[in-house]
């Protein structure tokens, strides 16, 4: 009966991908940016104490006598401790003119620009951070200008940088499972809100067509707005249906019973063969059709029962014998016997008006295919729950008919020529349903229909 | 007289320049697998137990010990870095050079505290302070001075007694003598003040510890300044002659430092030979051994060892070394 839907991506997936992609990008670029920035921090560390120990030997230098004298001060190597013991590597040149310290040591290449120029090589196999800087000194009638190059190996650097890297990554892991884990709660809640309407949706009973009342998420409130707008919609034209088949039963029955009656006197005053019979039949298609306004009543009005289904304590034994009695000259007519055996009590809650309508159609189903001289069984069990079973030995079903019998107006390959609307099985089976029940059809093995009435 | 002194002195490095070596002994010479070649600062006579030790736990190497000046280590090593497979020394600043210039051979995992070593390539293994040597004849019936301030007044107070029979290193020669005299100078001025007093009682100066011990002990010389403690108390122990003076206004402590030569072709059985200097040697030699263990000394109690770090260069740039070299000429060579 419901078709699935034409399923397109996942709404799920495409969040978690998203949130979860997106989580990556940004782990991945944090763990990049703090590296990078670390890495000119500690760049930035190495390069001002190699600087301000260039600048403490750059201080030491004098003209005495017009002789260059270098005093390079004790803390100025002792500044460059580290961890890593890195190695040093300096050289002082007098006016381009080697005069001291490591000649492998080459000042920068261009000009020194500002107070120190900075770069980075190899010397002595080592990758090495380099420093240079010149002082121009003036003596008596000379000057002279010296320049110092400051160089140091990275080890420490490179350990500092390692172990940020590391504590980068850590972050950037840290954070990624993080939103990971925030991105499967926001999906998996958001997605929930979908599911929760669903559920609600597909609990409803076959005749609830009320508006959704709970609190949903605002994204979701044009949603639910419009799915309450068609429901009332929908509800609305299935009530104004109702009212009008019942409203037009009504308005035939009547006339019909008029007609009926008028049908009947005549009768009795029509003396002519031919005329009669016509008569006779125009009494029949009267029942038939007056019969079959009265089952549409009956429907309109177990319809509405059933959606303000009004449960009382009844006994359905009682209720039952009570129906028996009164359709028992109807049988007689018929020459048929009804029988009712089972439990002597039966209590069960429900509405006693739509059970009884209910029974009665079963009964008159039975009444109407059992052959003359024959027996209607009707029989109460109240365990496991409560039935009520309607046996004949008429024809029984068609077998390859069984399950679409109690659709509406729909009657049997062997129904012809019987009076019926199709609607008994259809209200009865209403009925059980309104009580949680269901309406069960067989063939007894030995010939004839049951029908049980489970609830 | 003092001219003459000095040219002996400065001769007798020159003469030992070829392959004439202060002291040449070979250990476990009869065994089968590589032969190490040590290059070490330090008398045979107070290394010998601890090569013993190392021989008798290894005993496939064979270890040639050669003893030299720290200077003309330096000069060695230089020259023919693959002629010498360890090289020990007590001048710390020389070694610390050899090692920032590229001629030690990293070894990795050598259970040292950070302080004692540097760069994974040199170790140190001894810590020894530098003395004040007395000989007792000249203080007898007197106090005898256990500050600089006080020798200095004691000298001061007899020059007669102690004209030519005062003596320290020839700084311009010992690489050890010179790192003292550094380490005095940046500590204190008092030590300017003593080199003058000594310069103006014609001050003996000498290459080694030993011999200054042995002109102490038969009495050539009196006070010897910035005298090796290990050295002394060998001597000071056999000769009740001797006092040895650990000055109370501040002590020098030096690090006896080994390294394995980049170029060495026995790096593994060195390795060995540098693991037990710094590891097992304390373990067995607390007093087999002459040498001192080492110790940390932070400076809080006046004692400080010179620390393992670039700072040593410093007075190794040819220019302040010359310039300190002037000053301290200056003051001693009057």
């Amino acid at each position: 009966m419901t078709t699935s839907p034409t399923v397109s991506g996942s709404l799920r997936n495409r969040l978690v991908v998203t949130l979860i992609g997106g989580a990556a990008v940004l782990a991945i670029l944090l763990f990049l940016t703090v590296r990078s920035y670390a890495a000119k921090v500690a760049q930035q560390g190495q390069d001002d104490i190699l600087g301000a120990s260039v600048s403490s030997i750059l201080d030491a230098a004098a003209l005495r006598d017009g002789q260059l004298e270098v005093d390079i001060p004790y803390a100025a190597f002792s500044m460059l401790s580290t961890p890593s013991d890195d190695r040093v590597f300096y050289a002082i040149y007098q006016d381009g003119e080697f005069l001291s310290g490591y000649e492998d040591l080459n000042l920068a290449d261009g000009p020194i620009e500002g107070r120190w120029a900075f770069q980075t090589g190899q010397v002595r196999g080592e990758r090495v951070r380099q420093v240079s800087a010149s002082r121009k000194l003036v003596g008596l009638g000379r000057q002279t200008e010296i320049e110092v190059a400051l160089g140091q190996t990275q080890d420490a650097l490179s350990d500092t940088l390692d172990q940020i890297s590391r504590n980068a990554a850590y972050l950037g892991i840290g954070f990624f499972l993080l939103t990971a884990a925030l991105s499967f709660w926001v999906t998996s809640s958001t997605i929930g809100q979908l599911n929760k309407l669903t559920n609600s949706v597909t609990r409803r009973g076959p005749q609830d067509l009320s508006p959704f009342k709970k609190p949903v998420p605002k994204e979701m409130a044009p949603l639910v707005t419009s799915l309450n707008s068609l429901m009332g919609r929908l509800d609305q034209s299935l009530s104004q249906s109702e009212d009008f088949i019942a409203e037009a039963a009504h308005r035939v029955r009547t006339p019909l019973a008029t007609v009926r009656s008028y049908a009947e006197a005549t009768l009795h005053r029509v003396e002519r063969e031919d005329n009669r019979e016509a008569l006779k039949a125009m009494v029949r298609a009267i029942d038939e059709s007056s019969r079959a306004a009265g089952q549409l009543l009956d429907h309109a009005m177990i319809t509405f029962r059933a959606d303000h289904l009004e449960r009382e304590d009844i006994d359905l034994v009682v209720l039952i014998r009570d129906l028996v009695q009164r359709l028992i000259p109807i049988a007689e007519m018929k020459e048929l016997t009804l029988s009712l055996s089972g439990e002597p009590s039966v209590p069960y809650s429900g509405d006693s008006i739509l059970i009884q309508n209910a029974v009665r159609n079963m009964v008159d189903n039975a009444m109407k295919y059992a052959p003359s001289d024959s027996a209607v069984e009707i029989t109460i069990i109240a365990h496991p729950e409560p039935q009520i079973q309607v046996r004949d030995s008429g024809p029984g079903f068609p077998p390859d008919e069984i399950d679409t019998l109690t659709r509406r107006f729909e009657r049997g390959q062997n129904a012809v020529g019987t009076i019926g609307s199709g609607l008994g099985l259809t209200i009865a089976q209403d009925v059980a349903t309104a009580h949680g029940g269901s309406l069960i059809l067989k063939n007894r093995s030995k010939g004839g229909a049951c029908v049980i009435l489970s609830l | 007289m003092r001219y003459l002194i000095a040219l002996v002195l400065l001769a007798v490095p020159c003469l030992g320049w070829a392959d004439d070596w202060e002291d040449r002994l070979i250990f476990n010479e009869s065994a089968e697998g590589p032969r190490l070649r040590v290059i070490s600062s330090t008398d045979t006579v107070l290394f010998a137990p601890v090569i013993e030790g190392f021989v008798a736990e290894n005993p496939r190497i064979s270890v040639e010990y050669l003893v030299s000046g720290t200077a003309d280590i330096n000069r060695r090593v230089r020259a023919t870095p693959d002629a010498f497979d360890v090289i020990i020394s007590s001048a710390m600043d020389l070694q610390l050079k050899l090692a920032n210039d590229g001629f030690a051979l990293p070894v990795d995992d050598v259970p040292v505290p950070h302080w004692a070593q540097w760069h994974h390539s040199l170790f140190a293994f001894t810590s020894e302070p530098a003395t004040i040597v007395i000989n007792r004849t000249a203080f007898e019936g007197q106090p005898i001075p256990q500050t600089r301030q006080s020798l200095i007044e004691a000298l001061r107070k007899r020059p007669e007694e102690f004209r030519g029979k005062v003596g320290t290193y020839d700084v311009r020669q010992s690489g050890l003598g010179y790192l003292f005299a550094t380490q005095d100078a940046r500590a204190s001025e008092t030590y300017w003040r003593l080199m003058e007093v000594m310069g103006g009682l014609d001050v003996r100066l000498y290459c080694c510890s030993g011999e200054m011990i042995n002109d102490l002990a038969d009495g050539s010389i009196l006070v010897a300044y910035n005298v090796l403690g290990s050295y002394a108390a060998v001597r000071a122990e056999g000769k009740d002659a001797l006092e040895v003076v650990l000055p109370s206004d501040f002590q020098t402590i030096m690090m006896r430092t080994a390294m394995v030569s980049k170029a060495t072709p026995e790096p593994k059985a060195a390795e060995l030979l540098l693991r037990y200097l710094v590891t097992e040697r304390p373990a067995v030699a607390e007093e087999a051994s002459p040498l001192p263990l080492l110790q940390r000394n932070d400076g809080s109690d006046g004692r400080e060892t010179i620390g393992l770090d670039p700072a040593l260069l410093t007075f190794l740039d040819g220019l302040k070394r010359t310039k300190f070299l002037s000053a301290w000429e200056d003051a001693v060579i009057q």
